[in-house]
Order: C-alpha cells, then sequence, then structure tokens
C-alpha cells in the first residue's frame, strides 16, 4: 500500500504511456490471478517487472495489448482506455505497443525474410518493394543478425529467435515494447547480450518498455525501476539499488 | 452425463459463432489472394496422387465386386453405367471427402494447433494482423474448392479404373465403355453429387480451423485438435451426405 503510494507520487508529474489502474482478472470460477494492479509506464522509460512464476505478470502485459480481457479496472495506452475499444481501434494502439513472446513466435513456415516482411506489407500498403527489403536490413542490421535474413526459423539458435522477434516488432517502429521473459532459456552471455541489446534499442529509439524477467543480471542492466508483484498486487517498487538493499526478506530473496 | 451434453451444445454454438464470423470476414479486405493460392497449391494439388489413386482402386474393386452378380442375372452389359452411377453419386464423393478429412482436416488441426499453442496466432494479432482473415478464411476458401475438383479427378479416374476392371474378365472397347457410361449418366446425377462437395470441403476446413484454432496450450492439444478435426469433419460429412441424399430424392 505505502509502495503504490509512492509509485502514484513519484509518476504525478512525468508523462505515462501506459497506466494501469485496480486490474482484475479471474480465469474460471474461482482462479483470481490479478487481484487489482496498479501500474503506470512513464515516456522513455524501463520498468521491470518481477515475481514468483504465476503471480499475474505475463497475464499483465497480455492484457495491456488485449489478448486478455481484464475483468474490472482501467488500462489506459497512449491515453486510450483499451478495454473500452474495438478491435479495429485497438489495432490502432497495437501497432505502437511491441511484443516480444517468450518463445518469441516466430511464424514458422516462414523464413526470417518473410517473417518481417508480412508484419510490415499490412501496415504499409504503399510501400514499394525497395522500401520494404531496406527496412528489413535495416532492422535487421540493429539486432545484429543481417546475415539470417533467407534462414528459416528452424535454422535459428534461442538468442538468434529473441533477436528477430524483437526485429519483427521493431519494423514497425514502436513507441512502447513488452518483452515477456525475454532471456529466459539462454545461456548467460546470450542473456547479456539480449539485455544490452533492450537497452541499447531503448536509447536509440527512445522506446518505453516493461520488461518482465526472472533474470536479475538482465534486470540490473535495464531496470530504471523495477515493480514486483506478489499474489496478484504489486508488493513494492523501487530502483535496482534500492530494493537490493530492502529490509524486506522476500523482497532481498530477489537478488542473492 | 449432464456436463457432457452441456459441453456438446457449447461446442457448437462456439462453431456456429465461427463459421458466422468467417462470412463476414470472408467480404472485409484486406483479401489475402497469395495465401489462398498458396493453400489450394497445398490442399488440392498435392492431394491429387492420393486422391488418384484411391479413385482407381474404388472404380477397379466396384466393378470387379459388382461383376459376378450382374453375370448371373445376364446384366453384364450394365457394368459400365452401374459403376459410373455409384461412383458419381455416391462413392466417390464420400470416400474423396473422408481422404481430404484424413488428410486435410488433420493437417490445417495441426498446423493452427501448433500455431496457437506456441504464441504466433497471438503474435499476429498483437502486430494488429487478423489472423482468422489469413489462416482461416483463405484455408476454409481453398478446402471449399479444391475437394469438389479433387471429386471431379477420382470420378474420372474411378470412371477409367472400371474400364479396367471389366477388361481383366472381358473385352470392351473404351469409346463402347464411355457410350455406356453417357448412356447412364443424366444432368441430375452429377449436379447434386457436386453441389454436395462444396459442403464437405467447406466443412473440413471449418472444422480443421476451429479445432486448430480453439486449441488449449500444451503440446498434447496439438494432437487432440488434429485428431479431434478428423473424427468431427468425417462425422458431419456421413450427415451432410444423408442430408443431401434426402434433399436430392425429393427434388430430383
Amino acid at each position: 500500500m505505502v509502495a503504490q503510494q509512492t509509485l502514484n507520487n513519484s509518476t504525478e508529474d512525468k508523462n505515462p504511456v501506459i497506466e494501469i489502474n485496480n486490474l482484475h482478472k479471474t480465469f474460471g470460477a474461482d482462479n483470481h490471478v490479478l487481484k487489482g494492479i496498479n501500474l503506470t509506464l512513464n515516456k522513455g522509460e524501463d520498468l521491470v517487472v518481477l515475481g514468483k512464476s504465476g503471480t499475474g505478470k505475463s497475464i499483465t502485459i497480455k492484457c495491456i495489448v488485449g489478448l486478455i480481457k481484464g475483468d474490472e479496472g482501467e488500462i489506459k495506452v497512449l491515453g486510450q482506455d483499451i478495454m473500452n475499444l474495438n478491435t479495429k481501434e485497438l489495432n490502432k494502439i497495437r501497432v505502437k505497443v511491441g511484443f516480444l513472446f517468450q518463445s518469441a513466435a516466430l511464424y514458422d513456415s516462414m523464413s526470417v525474410r518473410e517473417n518481417l516482411d508480412f508484419t510490415l506489407r499490412r501496415h504499409n500498403a504503399d510501400i514499394s518493394e525497395e522500401e520494404i527489403t531496406s527496412e528489413i536490413e535495416e532492422v535487421l542490421e540493429s539486432v545484429g543478425l543481417a546475415e539470417a535474413i533467407d534462414k528459416m526459423p528452424s535454422e535459428l539458435s534461442g538468442g538468434m529467435r529473441k533477436r528477430i522477434g524483437l526485429a519483427r516488432t521493431l519494423i514497425l517502429k514502436p513507441e512502447i515494447i513488452l518483452y515477456d521473459e525475454p532471456t529466459t532459456g539462454l545461456d548467460t552471455v546470450t542473456s547479456k547480450e539480449i539485455s544490452e541489446l533492450i537497452l541499447s534499442i531503448q536509447k536509440e529509439r527512445k522506446t518505453s518498455s516493461i520488461i518482465i524477467t526472472h533474470d536479475m543480471a538482465c534486470a540490473k542492466l535495464t531496470a530504471d525501476r523495477i515493480l514486483i508483484l506478489k499474489e496478484g498486487v504489486v508488493y513494492t517498487e523501487g530502483t535496482y539499488e534500492e530494493l537490493e538493499k530492502s529490509e524486506d526478506e522476500w523482497v532481498r530473496s530477489f537478488f542473492i | 452425463m449432464t456436463s457432457a451434453i452441456k459441453n456438446y451444445f457449447n461446442d457448437v454454438g462456439v462453431l456456429s459463432l465461427f463459421i458466422a464470423r468467417f462470412f463476414k470476414e470472408l467480404f472485409i479486405p484486406r483479401y489475402e489472394f497469395k495465401e489462398f493460392l498458396k493453400q489450394c497449391y497445398k490442399i488440392g494439388y498435392k492431394s491429387i496422387p492420393l486422391v488418384a489413386i484411391t479413385g482407381f482402386i474404388m472404380g477397379l474393386v466396384l466393378t470387379l465386386q459388382s461383376r459376378p452378380t450382374l453375370v448371373s442375372f445376364g446384366a453384364e452389359s450394365w457394368l459400365p453405367g452401374m459403376v459410373a452411377l455409384s461412383l458419381i453419386r455416391e462413392i466417390a464423393p464420400v470416400i474423396t471427402a473422408l481422404i481430404c478429412a484424413g488428410k486435410i482436416a488433420s493437417g490445417i488441426g495441426a498446423e493452427l494447433g501448433s500455431m496457437k499453442v506456441t504464441e504466433q496466432i497471438d503474435a499476429m494479432e498483437v502486430a494488429a494482423i487478423n489472423p482468422f482473415k489469413y489462416l482461416v478464411v483463405t484455408r476454409v476458401l481453398a478446402t471449399t474448392l479444391m475437394v469438389p475438383l479433387l471429386v471431379v479427378l477420382a470420378d474420372v479416374i474411378g470412371v477409367f479404373g472400371g474400364y479396367m476392371g471389366v477388361n481383366i474378365h472381358g473385352d470392351m472397347s473404351l469409346y463402347l465403355y464411355i457410350t455406356k457410361v453417357f448412356d447412364i449418366l443424366t444432368f441430375s446425377d452429377l449436379l447434386p453429387a457436386t453441389i454436395k462437395t462444396f459442403f464437405f470441403g467447406f466443412f473440413i476446413g471449418i472444422i480443421g480451423c476451429y479445432k486448430g484454432f480453439n486449441a488449449n496450450s500444451g503440446t498434447e492439444s496439438v494432437g487432440v485438435a488434429a485428431n479431434s478435426a478428423v473424427v468431427t469433419a468425417s462425422l458431419s460429412i456421413f450427415i451432410i451426405d444423408m442430408l443431401a441424399v434426402q434433399l436430392t430424392d425429393l427434388l430430383f
């Protein structure tokens, strides 16, 4: 509760791009996963969300893009309450909000080029073939995988899949990027590379991000602010350094 | 028991909404022509060898099985017409549709099921791309148009198989065989049999897509989606056939 007050005060004078107020979500009859989440993401900020498995981290970001509909509460993305938008209006917001899935979710039947082309072409009806090629090459350069352009997803390693997934997200030039466990399943070196990539994208493209992770090295490197969920509510929030020195044993257990 | 009945009616309701959504999305641009042609190639062209072989065997075996009975009545000359009529009116459409249910509905169910499980469908949705239009509309249109063509192919090859069957025990020229076939066949044999194949194709596609699109999470559900797609599509083929035959009986 105290943490929530702090959160609200600290973001009052900033420019929030995502605001979640009192979000509830229940699955089935009694699986109450989100029990009143309050969250604010400010422009240009990297917000890391921590929490044990099953506390509703992924559900929260899926609610932000309308993949899962919240039962109660308010989600404002770039000033629009997405819980009351129709599909057409929601799609306009979705173009501005990139989402990197835990599995990268590359389209298996398409090559890397086709994965990017497929996404780009559907939002730019008048774009020329030359422009498509140059956009694809540019975004692949930015994730450091220009050579993978004609590979199939099955030929890529875990880290490469994440990078291509990120490239597919970046090709629409989003203002906000939501990362669902971007370093899960990767070795330490690749995890660090992905974390650095997230940071460099935020700096170069001035994006705002929510990063869900269990990887504390990733959190340390990328987080401007960390928010910890416990049993469907925001338990506490602060910078990495603040939370690392927290007197709360449960909070400190994340940093060991 | 009560919950099983409730689930059944719930499933029928959700499938009806899925079908309604198909017709709604069908007429709204953007039209995915490239994907539609790709699916026609995968569903139609790639099924030709299987349909051709089974069509040939159907004609051949039907002729060989029917011959002794007709010979005992001294009605051997009716063999070409009878085989062609049985094939075109009933056997080729139903058997071909069942083969397509096994090959195509299961393929679509497994493909979309695995896309659902690996969040590829969600990825399209969050990128503001309509996955229903790209994945479902194209596949259902392709099956609706390709299954009738495959049935016509099975008809032709099955009739040719009948000719081979006739010539195992006898000696009949191809010209005489075809003349005898067309002496018996009328427009009212061809038309209802062909019309019902569009419904077979539509339900093969829509059930395959429905099962895949609504797969649960976990790899097991991919198998369940594929299996369930085949069983439901096969059953729907028999039900449509029964209704179509009753209707044809009333009208023709």
